[in-house]
C-alpha cells in the first residue's frame, strides 16, 4: 500500500492558531480507524513540535506519512536551531520567553514528552538554519 | 463520576451548548501548566484550570480530554467557547478557587486510581 503523505504550513505569527496542523492530523487518522492510543501518541508528539515551532522558529513545515504500520511525521523550521540539544532533552530546561510561560508553555517538557510518546524521535539542528524533528510512532506498541 | 455531579459539587455553570453532562470522567488534574497535562494526564480526566487560552482547549482535545472546568469565576471569551463545541468539549466555570475545586472533588470520590495509595 501506498504512503499517504500530508503537508501543512505552521504559521508562526498567531500563537492561537498553534495546533490545528495537529488538531487536523488527529481528525484524519481518528477517521481512517487507526488505534485511539496510537492517535492519541502521535497528536501529542506533533502538538508539542508544533508549539515549539511557533514559540522558537516562527512556524515552518509539517510532512506526515502515513501507513497501517507507522506514521511517520517531519517538522521542519529555518529557526534559529538548538544551542545544546543535550540540554533540551532535559527535563524542566527550556529558552522560552515569560510571555510563552504565562500561557502555559515553556515549563521544558516538550522535547522529553515527544520522545516518551513517540517510538524513535531524531533530531537535526544547525545554529542559524533551523531543526528537523523526525517522530516515529508505530502501530501495535504501548510505548 | 458524571459531569453533572462535577457541576452539583462545584456549583458550576455549563458554558457550552448540548454539553453531554452523563459523560463519565474518571480522574481530574488541577493545573495551569499545559506542559504538565500533556506530560502527565491519564485518559477521562477533568481538568481544572485558572489559564484561560485557546491552547487549553487545544491540549485537552490532544489528550483525549472532554471537559474543562475554569476555576475562580474566570470567563472565556464567545471564540473560546466555540472552539471547545467545535471538539466537543464541555466547559464550565466556578467561583470556587483551584485547591478548594480539586478538594472538593476529592472528598466527593474522585480519586485518581493509580495515585490513591501515594
Amino acid at each position: 500500500m501506498e504512503p499517504m503523505l500530508l503537508h501543512f504550513d505552521v504559521d508562526g505569527n498567531d500563537f492561537t492558531l498553534a495546533g490545528e496542523t495537529s488538531s487536523k492530523v488527529k481528525k484524519m487518522l481518528t477517521k481512517l480507524g487507526f488505534d485511539p492510543a496510537m492517535i492519541r501518541r502521535t497528536a501529542i508528539a506533533m502538538y508539542e513540535g508544533e508549539i515549539n515551532m511557533v514559540i522558537h522558529a516562527n512556524g515552518g513545515t509539517i510532512d506526515v506519512e502515513v501507513t497501517p504500520e507507522k506514521i511517520v511525521a517531519r517538522l521542519k523550521d529555518t529557526g534559529p536551531g538548538i544551542a545544546d540539544l543535550e540540554k533540551a532533552m532535559t527535563e524542566g530546561y527550556s529558552t522560552a520567553t515569560n510571555q510563552v510561560r504565562e500561557l502555559g508553555f515553556g515549563a521544558g517538557m516538550g522535547l522529553p514528552n515527544m520522545k516518551k510518546y513517540t517510538d524513535d524521535m531524531q533530531i537535526e539542528t544547525e545554529i542559524g538554519k533551523g531543526t528537523c524533528v523526525t517522530l516515529t510512532i508505530l502501530a501495535g506498541t504501548q510505548n | 463520576m458524571k459531569l453533572q455531579e462535577v457541576k452539583d459539587i462545584l456549583r458550576a455553570n455549563v458554558l457550552t451548548a448540548d454539553a453531554d453532562m452523563e459523560r463519565e470522567v474518571n480522574s481530574a488534574c488541577g493545573c495551569d501548566l499545559m506542559s504538565d497535562v500533556l506530560a502527565f494526564v491519564k485518559d477521562k480526566a477533568l481538568l481544572l484550570t485558572g489559564l484561560m487560552n485557546p491552547q487549553v482547549v487545544r491540549t485537552a482535545e490532544m489528550m483525549d480530554i472532554h471537559s474543562i472546568v475554569f476555576v475562580r469565576g474566570k470567563m472565556p471569551d464567545d471564540a473560546l467557547i466555540q472552539l471547545a463545541e467545535s471538539k466537543d468539549i464541555v466547559l464550565m466555570n466556578t467561583e470556587l478557587p483551584l485547591y478548594i475545586s480539586c478538594g472538593r472533588l476529592y472528598q466527593s470520590g474522585l480519586v485518581n486510581q493509580e495515585r490513591s495509595e501515594d
